[in-house]
C-alpha cells in the first residue's frame, strides 16, 4: 500500500470514498438484518393478537370450519417440554460435570466436546429419524414419549455445553478452599462448585427449553399429532408447532387464523425465555 | 485421600471406627458420582452412534435395492417404487447456497458495524436485536415466509427478476418460468435471514478478539477504517470466520421447517431457481408420515443419511476451524 500525504491526493480521495462507500454498506447491512426482525415480529403480533381470546386457552382443536382454540396442543407441548427437559437436564448436567470437574483435559472430554457441538447443530429432523427408529418403529405406534424422547435428545447438548462452560468458570480458589477443608471431591462439586455455576446452568436450561418448545420437525414423526384431548402418552401427542405446521398448510381460513395466534403464543414464551436466560447471565456477570 | 471427614453431625469426638466408616461411605459415593458423571459423558458418544447407527439400519433395504445409484438418480416414484436422491440434494445444495451468498457478506458487514463503527451504547441492543433472530423458532419463519413473503416475491420481486435477467443468455434459464411465489429462490432467501445471526454473532465475536494494538497500528499508519478492516481484522480472523460461516451452512443445509412451507416439494431439477423444488429435510418433513411400503420409508431414512453425513462433515469442519482459532487466541 502507498500512503501519500496531503488530504487533496487522487489516491487519498479514492480510499475515503471507499471507505464511505464500505461503510455506507456496514449500515445497510445492519438496518437490513434489523428490518427482517421488524417485519416478522410486527406480522406475526398483527395476525397473532386479532385471533387471541380467552377460547384459545380453554378449547380444543376445531374441525375445519367451526370456531375453537389450542387447548390441546398447549397443554400436549408442556407436557412433552416437560418430560424431555426431565429425562435431557440431569444426564447433560452430569456429563457437563464431567467434563469441567474430572476430566477437563483429559481425551474423552475433547472427544465429548467436540461430538456435543455437533449434536448442537445437528439437523433436528434427522433426531426424529433416530428416535422413530429406535422408539416408533420397535414399538409399532406413535407415542408422546416418543416425542419428549427426541426432545430430551435436543435438551442434552444444550446443557451439557452451559454446565461446562459455567463450571470452568468457576475459579480453582473455591475448589482449593474445598479441599482444603477435607471436603471429597463428589461433596465440593456438589456443595461449592454447583451452587457457584447455579445462575449459569439454570440459564442453560431456560435456553434448552426456548430451544424445544419451538422444535417441530422432530415431533412429526414421532408423537405426530392428535385432534382430541389426550394425556396419554402411550399414543399421539398433540402439540403446538405441529398444529401450526398442519393448519397452516390447510385452506381453511379459520385454520390459518389459529395457526398464527398459536405461532404467537410459541415466539412470545420463546422470547421470554431467552430475555430471562439473558438477564439471569447477566446478573452473573455483575455480581 | 481425605483426612477429615465433613459432616453436618459431625460428633464432637469420633471412634476411630466411626470415621473409618464415615470415610469409607465417603469413598464409595465419591468414587459413585465420579463414574456415574463419566457414564453420562459417554452417553453423549452413544447418542451420536445411536443415531448413525439407527440411520444405516433404517436405509439398509434402500441402499441395498438401489446400491450407489441413490445419488445418482433423479426420480423419486412411489408408485412404481423408484428412488433416486438426487433433486434433494440438489435442492439442499442450491437453497443453502442462495443462502450462503445473500447471509455471508450482509453478516460481515453487520460484525463490522457493530465492532467499528457502532456507538457503545447502541452496541448491545443491537446484538441482542440480532440474536433474536436466531431465537425466533424455525417454523415462525415457515409461516410467515408462506403467507407473507412468498406472495410478496410473487407479485414484486420475481416478476422484476424475469422482466430484467430474461433476456440476457444463461441468467435467463437461473430466472426462467412463472413466477410462483414459492420455490428455491424463496426458501434460499429466508435461510439466509435464519443463518444470518449466526455468522454476525461468531464473527462479532473473532473480530472483538483481534489485539487492539493491530489495529492501533494500521490506523496509526494512517489506513481508512475499511483498510483495517480489509487488511488486519479480516485476515487475523479469517478461521474464525471461516468456522462461523460453516456453522451457519450447517444450519442452512439441516434446516426443515422453513423451507418445507415454501419450496414447493416438487421432486426434479431445474435449472431456474424460481422453480419449485424439494430439499432433503423438506422431503422427509412433507413424506415420512404418508409413506406406505418399506422401500419408501427405508428410502426417505436414507435420505436422513446423507442429510447427517454432510452436515456432520460441515460441523464438523467449523469446530476444527474454531478450535485452531481458540488455541491460537488462547481464549
Amino acid at each position: 500500500m502507498v500512503m501519500t500525504s496531503g488530504a487533496s491526493s487522487p489516491l487519498y480521495a479514492k480510499r475515503r470514498r471507499r471507505n464511505v462507500m464500505t461503510m455506507g454498506f456496514a449500515f445497510a447491512a445492519t438496518a437490513f438484518g434489523l428490518s427482517w426482525l421488524v417485519l416478522i415480529l410486527g406480522v406475526l403480533l398483527w395476525e397473532g393478537f386479532s385471533g387471541l381470546s380467552l377460547a384459545v386457552f380453554t378449547e380444543m382443536t376445531p374441525p375445519p370450519g367451526s370456531a375453537g382454540g389450542l387447548l390441546n396442543p398447549i397443554v400436549g407441548s408442556l407436557f412433552m417440554t416437560t418430560i424431555a427437559v426431565l429425562l435431557g437436564t440431569p444426564l447433560g448436567m452430569l456429563a457437563g460435570t464431567y467434563m469441567a470437574e474430572y476430566g477437563r483435559y483429559d481425551k474423552l472430554s475433547s472427544v465429548v466436546r467436540f461430538i456435543n457441538d455437533i449434536l448442537l447443530s445437528a439437523p433436528s429432523i434427522v433426531i426424529g429419524l433416530f428416535v422413530y427408529e429406535i422408539m416408533v418403529a420397535q414399538m409399532g405406534h406413535f407415542s408422546g414419549w416418543a416425542g419428549a424422547v427426541s426432545l430430551a435428545v435436543i435438551v442434552v447438548p444444550v446443557v451439557v455445553r452451559t454446565t461446562e462452560d459455567m463450571l470452568t468458570l468457576v475459579p480453582d480458589t473455591l475448589r482449593e478452599a474445598a479441599a482444603s477443608i477435607g471436603l471429597p471431591r463428589s461433596l465440593m462439586i456438589v456443595k461449592v462448585a454447583y451452587r457457584a455455576a447455579r445462575a449459569g446452568m439454570i440459564t442453560g436450561v431456560l435456553l434448552a427449553i426456548a430451544r424445544i418448545s419451538g422444535e417441530t420437525a422432530p415431533l412429526l414423526f414421532t408423537a405426530l399429532n392428535n385432534q382430541f384431548w389426550s394425556l396419554n402418552l402411550n399414543a399421539p401427542v398433540s402439540s403446538l408447532p405441529v398444529v401450526i405446521f398442519q393448519f397452516a398448510l390447510s385452506p381453511y381460513k379459520d385454520w390459518q387464523k389459529l395457526a398464527w395466534t398459536g405461532a404467537l403464543i410459541i415466539t412470545l414464551a420463546v422470547l421470554t425465555l431467552s430475555i430471562l436466560a439473558r438477564y439471569l447471565a447477566s446478573q452473573r456477570k455483575s455480581s | 485421600m481425605v483426612d477429615v471427614a465433613f459432616q453436618s453431625e459431625a460428633i464432637p469426638v469420633a471412634t476411630q471406627a466411626d470415621r473409618s466408616r464415615v470415610l469409607q461411605r465417603l469413598r464409595l459415593s465419591d468414587s459413585a458420582f465420579h463414574q456415574v458423571t463419566r457414564a453420562a459423558a459417554i452417553a453423549v458418544l452413544v447418542i451420536l452412534g445411536g443415531i448413525i447407527i439407527s440411520l444405516i439400519h433404517g436405509s439398509w433395504p434402500a441402499l441395498r435395492t438401489f446400491g450407489f445409484n441413490f445419488l445418482l438418480v433423479e426420480s423419486w416414484n412411489p408408485v412404481t417404487e423408484k428412488f433416486g436422491a438426487l433433486a434433494p440434494i440438489y435442492g439442499t445444495l442450491v437453497t443453502s447456497l442462495i443462502a450462503m451468498l445473500i447471509a455471508v457478506p450482509v453478516g460481515l458487514f453487520i460484525a463490522l458495524f457493530l465492532t467499528e463503527l457502532c456507538p457503545m451504547w447502541l452496541r448491545r441492543p443491537i446484538g441482542i436485536a440480532i440474536e433474536l433472530l436466531a431465537g425466533i423458532p424455525s417454523i415462525i419463519y415457515g409461516l410467515w415466509g408462506l403467507f407473507v413473503f412468498a406472495p410478496f416475491l410473487q407479485q414484486y420481486v420475481q416478476p422484476f427478476l424475469i422482466a430484467v435477467f430474461g433476456h440476457i443468455p444463461v441468467l435467463s434459464t437461473l430466472f426462467e418460468g412463472p413466477p410462483y411465489g414459492i420455490g428455491m429462490l424463496t426458501a434460499g432467501l429466508i435461510l439466509a435471514i435464519m443463518v444470518l445471526p449466526f455468522i454476525t454473532s461468531i464473527s462479532r465475536d473473532v473480530f472483538e478478539a483481534v489485539p487492539p494494538v493491530l489495529k492501533e497500528a494500521a490506523y496509526g499508519l494512517g489506513c481508512t477504517t475499511w483498510e483495517v478492516a480489509r487488511y488486519v481484522v479480516l485476515p487475523f480472523t479469517r478461521v474464525g470466520v471461516i468456522g462461523g460461516v460453516m456453522l451457519g451452512l450447517g444450519r442452512a443445509l439441516g434446516e426443515t421447517m422453513a423451507v418445507t412451507f415454501v419450496i414447493g416439494n416438487a421432486h426434479r431439477i431445474s435449472g431456474s431457481i424460481l422453480a419449485p423444488g424439494t430439499t432433503i429435510s423438506a422431503t422427509i418433513a412433507n413424506e415420512f408420515t404418508e409413506a406406505v411400503g418399506d422401500l419408501y420409508t427405508s428410502s426417505l431414512i436414507a435420505l436422513g443419511l446423507i442429510l447427517f453425513v454432510i452436515t456432520f462433515i460441515v460441523l464438523a469442519f467449523a469446530r476444527l476451524m474454531l478450535m485452531r482459532l481458540n488455541a491460537r487466541v488462547g481464549v
